[in-house]
């Protein structure tokens, strides 16, 4: 493919004839309560997914901090276990999710030249409804008896013990999932019919066709959780046995049926990062991304093995050596795939002439502390050795490293590359880079040590712990703290880089210009771009 | 948007919930099909290690297999149950009968259900039951307590690299939803 999309002139002046026009738009909150435009629900679902990051974040501050010493110091054990369950429910979906789809609303109609997403009124309604899913699922922190406290997982016979939190936690998941499953239909529909003229599949920038394989994923997977959290439910209140032994169900099919999810899952958090990497290294690199035919089909690939191997989480339940064999060996397979993207991020930097403004720096940080969660992973899918790795902190190691400096890191990565867009004002170089230095230097302090931690033995999920692993949880705790305080400084630089600075110009990043149709729009992106559809030769 | 794009975009949204409907049946379709997977990989389904097997005695071989027998309480506090011998040895194809101890240590009535489990899983298939205080639920009266008696034969043809079977029984209080039926 060739990535240099030329637009004709005459589209780009009329888009910007377009930009001050307000077409009776509504005004104040109605703007955003009633808001069709996907700029403005974009706008709405990344401000969603950074409260919902200091939120999840302060739970991880407070874990954190009773892990600081060995002994009880902070909070009692159940509220350490609402703490863990929560943090991670808000991260996987209230922090994660709704920000790669917050760039998707925003970046996916300018990517492949569309006026807007396809279904603007669905698009409303799925924003409004995460809202209510996480208002739900934070109250129910609330109520006596306290919160889900039986791991982001919910595995039975445990999660059955809830209280009355239980109903709401499980209707809050249905409410995020009805609204995931709405957005990607959204965003699947906008792909395949909105295309500008000439645009291919084959054309596409690689953060559409990582988002378009995502969409599929969320379809088939977000109902069988659904599904799972529902059986649950009936399991509680109306004398259903599915997971229950006492009338003959079996907790271990819960951990089938949830990981069937679970598994596509982390692929859904990190295709999206994969997406917006493959962006900015070629504009950084100011050469072409490397092998882009064989990045769309190393994401198809990964999103397919996706499906087969989710019993690797369930190692330890006694399967039968087959399938120990048959799930270890399709995981290693997994390593293929991503190995062609590690490469080919690698090559696209060879020979380029390289700068390191911010989303540079968080790509590359990306990418190599992606690759160490990676080969982490590649460890535990051995199943023998997963049985000493299993609900260790090794694991707690690997998942946040490759969804911290992994998908987090991506995330903003995104953010720096198309703020300027966004608002229309380059934001503070300096602060940036401080933000990029402080985040990569404090998150593998946080999470380094807790390789070490597995190995020797520290199981997971736990509020107190032997004496032998004081100096290791400290030293993740020191770098738990910098790296939430260096937080701070990301809310600063984009609410200054939205009050005002330096007028971005309409393609923003010196190599930006071939690499994608949203750099040939003004800076700031007008409300209403492409109203005649751009060609693209 | 023209008419026609609209249309395109009805079709494939309609598509698109189709899909997801489906994924949520495949969800509650996963579990017929788990029993399946189980009787196909050999762990015996859920339900046929609470039915009684008939089976007859066989010949007599000079092969040996140690039956080891354990009991679990899940709910805390409500159970006193243990088997009345840790382990025995057994010829494969003859019948032996052994007893578990269950006391109901709570003031009311209750009635128990007791789940059986046997390791290596590979055993499963080899290990029948003929009679078993786990095929039907067990009522007591506030604190009684009394003996149950389990009847099985390893089957000869059990694998040759198992030289010991663990019979486990989980004992647990039926809500009281299921217990009325």
């Amino acid at each position: 493919m060739s990535s240099v999309h030329s637009v004709s002139a005459a589209a780009a002046d009329h888009a910007h004839d377009h930009a001050h026009e307000d077409h009776g738009a509504p005004t104040g909150w109605r703007r955003w309560l009633f808001a069709t435009n996907h700029k403005d629900i974009g706008t709405m679902y990344l401000l969603f997914s950074l409260i919902m990051f200091f939120i999840g974040g302060a739970m991880a501050m407070i874990i954190r901090a009773e892990l600081f010493q060995p002994g009880l110091q902070l909070v009692d054990p159940g509220f350490f276990n609402m703490m863990t369950t929560v943090h991670a429910l808000v991260m996987v979906f209230g922090a994660v999710m709704p920000a790669t789809v917050g760039l998707a609303n925003w970046m996916l109609p300018l990517q492949v030249g569309a006026p807007d997403m396809a279904l603007p009124r669905m698009n409303n309604f799925s924003f409004w409804l995460l809202v209510a899913a996480f208002t739900l699922l934070i109250l129910s922190l609330f109520v006596p008896g306290g919160g889900p406290a039986a791991g982001w997982t919910l595995y039975p016979p445990l999660v059955i013990q809830t209280g009355n939190s239980l109903p709401m936690a499980i209707f809050a998941i249905h409410l995020a999932g009805a609204s995931s499953i709405m957005g990607s239909i959204n965003i699947i529909v906008t792909i395949m019919n909105l295309r500008a003229p000439g645009m291919s599949l084959l054309k596409m920038p690689l953060f559409t066709w990582t988002w378009l394989i995502t969409a599929y994923l969320l379809i088939a997977v977000m109902p069988v959780f659904a599904g799972a959290v529902t059986m649950v439910l009936t399991d509680h209140f109306f004398g259903t046995t599915f997971f229950s032994a006492t009338g003959g169900g079996d907790p271990v099919l819960y951990q089938h049926v949830f990981w069937f999810f679970g598994h596509p899952e982390v692929y859904i958090m990190i295709l999206p990062a994969f997406g917006i990497v493959s962006e900015i290294i070629p504009t950084f690199s100011r050469k072409p991304l490397f092998g882009y035919d064989a990045m769309v089909f190393a994401t198809a690939s990964i999103a397919f093995l996706s499906f087969i191997v989710w019993a690797h989480h369930m190692f330890t339940t006694g399967m039968p050596l087959a399938g120990e064999m048959f799930f270890m060996l399709s995981t290693m397979l997994i390593a293929v795939p991503t190995g062609v993207k590690v490469f080919n991020w690698t090559a696209t930097m060879w020979r380029g002439s390289l700068t390191f403004e911010p989303p540079m720096l968080f790509s590359l940080s990306f990418l190599f502390l992606f690759t160490i969660g990676g080969f982490s992973g590649l460890m535990m899918s051995i199943a023998p050795v997963d049985f000493q790795y299993h609900d260790t902190y090794f694991i707690v190691a690997h998942f946040h490293y490759v969804l911290v400096p992994g998908a987090v890191f991506a995330i903003m990565a995104g953010v720096y590359y198309w703020l300027p867009k966004w608002t229309g004002h380059m934001y503070s170089m300096t602060l940036a880079k401080w933000h990029f230095w402080l985040s990569t230097i404090f998150v593998n302090i946080l999470f380094f040590p807790q390789h070490f931690l597995g190995l020797a033995g520290m199981p997971r999920r736990i509020p107190d712990y032997a004496t032998q692993f004081a100096e290791f949880n400290m030293i993740s705790s020191i770098g738990a703290f910098g790296f939430g305080l260096s937080q701070l400084l990301f809310a600063y630089i984009i609410w200054a880089c939205v009050r005002g600075g330096e007028k971005a110009s309409d393609k923003v990043w010196d190599g930006a210009d071939p690499h994608g149709l949203e750099w040939t729009v003004p800076s700031p992106a007008p409300h209403h771009t492409f109203d005649v559809p751009p060609v693209v030769k | 948007m023209n008419e026609n794009l609209r249309v395109e975009n009805r079709k494939l949204t309609r598509q698109l919930w189709l899909m997801a409907v489906g994924a949520f049946g495949f969800g509650f379709a996963l579990i017929p099909l788990y029993d399946v997977m189980c009787d196909i990989t050999g762990y015996g389904n859920r339900a046929s290690l609470r039915e009684a097997s008939t089976v007859v005695e066989t010949a007599v071989s000079d092969r040996r297999v140690t039956v080891e027998m354990i009991s679990a309480t899940p709910t805390f506090g409500s159970w006193e149950f243990h088997p009345m011998a840790a382990s025995m040895v057994v010829e494969p194809g003859k019948l032996y009968e052994t007893k578990f101890y269950a006391k109901n240590l709570q003031e009311q009535s209750v009635t128990a259900q007791a789940i059986p489990s046997i390791a290596p899983s590979q055993a499963t298939r080899f290990f029948h039951k003929t009679e078993c205080f786990c095929f039907t639920p067990q009522h007591f009266e506030g604190l009684e307590g009394r003996e149950m008696s389990v009847r099985f034969i390893v089957d000869p043809d059990l694998p040759g690299n198992v030289d010991r079977v663990t019979l486990a029984y989980s004992m647990y209080t039926m809500p009281q939803v299921a217990a009325a039926q």
